[in-house]
């Protein structure tokens, strides 16, 4: 046996623990942003995002207490899968909530979309003259 | 079938990838496994098929490495920053959406941008121009304009970093222009 076994285990024991730590703290982070911040966009990067985070630091860490090779590649696809998804997910959500508007405007320092989706929104009511309902873009 | 098939060689990154996915699931990278998984990625390919994605054909991994590293670095540090205004600033915090139109006009690169710049806290993909590839982005604590421009900084440097990766010859021969002029 190795004579520092011992000491090799207590810095991977360690370097688990901080990294569940901190990846737990994130999603308490993404839970007071929940909470504090004032509109649904706002909210949506706390929702969304510290999470990524917190969850490549928790799956390190059981990676790391584990000791077998052979989860390290279900973790990395676990974690990639989040990484393809997230996005969309929040995009999807933003996207609906620009444009049901559940924002606060007075709350955005500049607004550079706003023109745009008028605009678009106008192409395609002139374009059906029966009301046009669809959705604008 | 009369819709037009992509070469082999476009569709190998998909097949190579399935059989990842496959020998991770099963948790085994025996030989035979893996010839198992290959079938059925190829089988799952030519059945449920969808638009190929264009590739340029280039990927440069000594570019690829440190981008990796200063995502991870920097979805760290903005996973902290946005914990600070969530505690500090909360319902009081400025936000903005800004345009920023990019260089690239392949989908593939306009959707990396996007899920790079969406996936690092604070900023968020709310559109996008695909026929002026424009991304339209939320972003948290955007006070005033500098915020803005350093806000479209970044988006155009995080485009740059991907096209330095995986952009094409000709996207990577624009960029080097822009950087000497």
């Amino acid at each position: 046996m190795n004579p520092d076994a011992s000491t090799v285990d207590t810095v991977i024991d360690a370097v688990s623990a901080v990294f569940m730590i901190v990846g737990a703290v994130m999603s308490l982070a993404a839970a007071i942003g929940l909470l504090r911040f004032p509109d649904l966009m706002s909210r949506m990067h706390s929702a969304t995002k510290p999470q990524v985070l917190g969850l490549f630091l928790l799956l390190a860490a059981v990676g790391l207490q584990l000791r077998t090779w052979w989860v390290w590649p279900v973790l990395l696809v676990a974690w990639i899968f989040q990484l393809l998804t997230v996005p969309v997910s929040a995009h999807m959500v933003g996207r609906a909530g620009y444009r049901t508007k559940h924002l606060h405007k007075e709350l955005l320092s500049s607004d550079e979309l706003e023109a745009v989706v008028l605009k678009a929104a106008q192409a395609a009511r002139d374009a059906e003259p029966d009301g046009g309902n669809r959705a604008a873009g | 079938m009369s819709r037009q098939r992509i070469s082999l060689r476009q569709e190998l990154p998909l097949l190579v990838w399935l059989v990842i996915v496959w020998g991770a699931l099963w948790q085994d990278f025996s030989p035979g496994n893996l010839l198992f998984g290959a079938l059925l990625a190829a089988a799952v390919a030519r059945l449920f098929y969808l638009p190929p994605v264009e590739l340029s054909g280039r990927f440069n991994v000594l570019r690829a490495v440190p981008f990796a590293v200063m995502f991870i670095g920097r979805v760290a540090a903005a996973s902290f920053q946005v914990f600070y205004l969530a505690v500090a600033q909360g319902p009081k915090v400025t936000n903005a959406v800004v345009a920023v139109p990019l260089r690239s006009h392949s989908d593939l690169m306009v959707t990396a941008t996007g899920h790079v710049i969406s996936l690092i806290p604070g900023s968020l993909v709310v559109e996008v121009d695909r026929s002026t590839s424009t991304l339209y982005i939320h972003g948290l604590n955007v006070r005033n304009a500098d915020d803005v421009l350093k806000l479209r900084t970044e988006v155009r440097d995080t485009e740059a970093g991907l096209i330095r990766v995986m952009g094409t010859k000709e996207e990577l021969a624009a960029l080097n222009q822009e950087v000497a002029a």
